[in-house]
This record gives C-alpha cells, sequence and structure tokens, in this order.
C-alpha cells in the first residue's frame, strides 16, 4: 500500500517535471502549437512522440506480465466505443483547451507554481467535473461512471 | 503556416516527452494504472475511500514538480493570454468535457495512443481539431490578426 503511494507521487513528480522540461507548463507555447494560422511552434508534437516513444514500450512490458510489480491488477480501460459521449465531450475539451492553452495537467502544474489564473482554471475545471459526476454518477448503482475509464 | 523557428524546442520537448512517458511507465508497471490526469482528478469525486490515497499522492506530486525544479533552476516563463473569465470558462468546459469523453491529453493523446486504442485516436483527433479551430478563431477571426 505504502509503496504505491511512493510510486503514484513519483509518477506524478515525474510527469510535472516533463511537462516543465517539455515547455508545456507555458500556456503561450501549447498555443503556439494551436495556432496553425500564426507562427506556428511545433514542439508539441515532439512532446507527444517522447511520451509515446516511451509509453508503448511500458504497455508492451505490461502486456506481457499479469499484474503490476507490485500485485495489483492492470486496470485498463476495456470500452471500445466510439460513442456520442466521447465525441461530444472531447470536441468540447477541445475548445476549451484552445481558449485557455490549458489542459488539466499543466493546470496543477500552475497551480503549483502559485499562478492565479491556474487557480481560476482549476476551480472551474473541479467545477464541472463535480457537474458531471452529479448528472451521470447517479445513473449508474454503484456510482461508478459508465463508458470507458481512459484517464 | 509559417513555422516559428525561434520558439521551437525539439529537443528539450523530446526529453520532456521522454520523462512523461517514463512517468506514464511507473504508475503502470508499480500501481498498474493509466496515467490520465482528468480520470486522476474526476476519480475522486466518487469518494471511495480505498481509491483516494495514490491519486492524492499522484496530483500532490504533479503539484509539487515547480517547487521541486526550482531547488535547481529558475522556472520558464509562463505566458496566460486570457483573462479570469476565459480561465473560469476554459476550465469549467475542459473540466466537463473531459469527463464525458473519459480522458484528456494524457489519458487518451499519451497513454490511449502507446496502447493504439481506437477510442484514443477518435478522442486525440476531434480535441485536436476542436483545439486548432478555437485558436484559429479566437485569433484570426474574432481578432481579425
Amino acid at each position: 500500500m505504502r509503496g504505491s503511494f511512493i510510486a503514484a507521487g513519483a509518477s506524478g513528480l515525474v510527469f510535472g517535471l516533463g511537462l516543465i522540461l517539455a515547455g508545456m507548463a507555458d500556456p503561450g507555447k501549447v498555443l503556439a502549437f494551436l495556432d496553425l494560422g500564426g507562427a506556428w511552434d511545433p514542439s508539441l508534437a515532439w512532446v507527444m512522440a517522447g511520451a509515446i516513444a516511451v509509453g508503448s514500450a511500458a504497455f508492451a512490458v505490461a502486456r506481457g506480465r499479469g499484474r503490476s510489480w507490485l500485485g495489483a491488477e492492470f486496470d485498463l480501460p476495456v470500452s471500445r466505443a466510439i460513442d456520442r459521449r466521447l465525441v461530444l465531450g472531447s470536441l468540447a475539451f477541445g475548445v476549451g483547451w484552445g481558449m485557455a492553452g490549458i489542459c488539466p495537467g499543466p493546470a496543477l502544474v500552475l497551480v503549483g507554481s502559485g499562478s492565479a489564473k491556474g487557480l481560476v482554471f482549476v476551480a472551474a475545471m473541479l467545477a464541472g467535473m463535480k457537474l458531471f459526476q452529479m448528472l451521470e454518477g447517479r445513473r449508474s448503482s454503484k456510482g461508478t461512471i459508465p463508458g470507458g475509464n481512459e484517464g | 503556416m509559417s513555422i516559428d523557428w525561434t520558439q521551437f524546442t525539439p529537443w528539450t520537448s523530446l526529453a520532456g516527452g521522454a520523462a512523461i512517458g517514463a512517468a506514464v511507465a511507473l504508475l503502470l508497471l508499480v500501481n498498474g494504472r493509466i496515467a490520465g490526469i482528468s480520470g486522476i482528478i474526476g476519480g475522486l469525486f466518487a469518494l471511495r475511500r480505498y481509491d483516494m490515497g495514490w491519486r492524492v499522492a499522484f496530483l500532490t506530486g504533479l503539484a509539487a514538480a515547480p517547487l521541486a525544479w526550482q531547488l535547481f533552476s529558475e522556472l520558464p516563463p509562463v505566458r496566460i493570454d486570457g483573462g479570469y473569465a476565459v480561465m473560469a470558462a476554459a476550465g469549467l468546459v475542459v473540466g466537463l468535457g473531459t469527463r464525458y469523453a473519459s480522458g484528456c491529453t494524457s489519458g487518451h493523446g499519451v497513454c490511449g495512443l502507446s496502447r493504439l486504442s481506437p477510442r484514443s485516436i477518435a478522442a486525440t483527433l476531434v480535441f485536436m481539431g476542436t483545439g486548432f479551430l478555437t485558436v484559429y478563431l479566437v485569433r484570426h477571426v474574432l481578432h481579425g490578426g
């Protein structure tokens, strides 16, 4: 149990340091990637390439094992349906991402660096997630959310 | 489209991406979990006591990253174009949208593409598409720049 907390904390820390090193904790740089009509900064594509290169190796290792190193079962998404929730949710997420240049990971890094605007973004994001929980959480008797769990 | 070579940081971005991949690997291979930030936060709202600790630990580590960075170096500058109203509106839409989509840039964009999940490929294409479109509308249509 304790090992899993330490690993999770370390994972979050390395994730955040990676975001800062990659330049992705700066919304201006993210917007420069999303601005195809302006002076385009392709850096975010390289972030994705680096992350996916290491990430796909990790998932390949996981596929060859029944359980994690701490003996936990792999909690991987099982849903395969490309449904309306997935598409409309992603559509809305992209609009918000394009408005601010901030997605959930960098938002928390901004809060940690003491950004007041980052704090407002995160407070609103939590309100949005709470709203989702209120609208959808009660649909299932077990309180779990229907659909996938990609994260 | 013109590439802004002065701002392009291929090697630090690739290295930062690899670090993000390492974080994904750590959480997956030790805890058996997907490092999808919106899902890790959103899962807190279910208030399942046995399932809270690792989420809080991960998110604390994430938010502590700027503090850890400052032990060794100055934080790179942060530019936020929008005002507080834009932050509030964007945050709300991101919170709601990522939960309906079951994932964001990390869960779908990094982890999902690493797994070659068709759902995540579709989600990533959609949010990248509306992200591009939104910035185009804001910068080049509304502000006419």
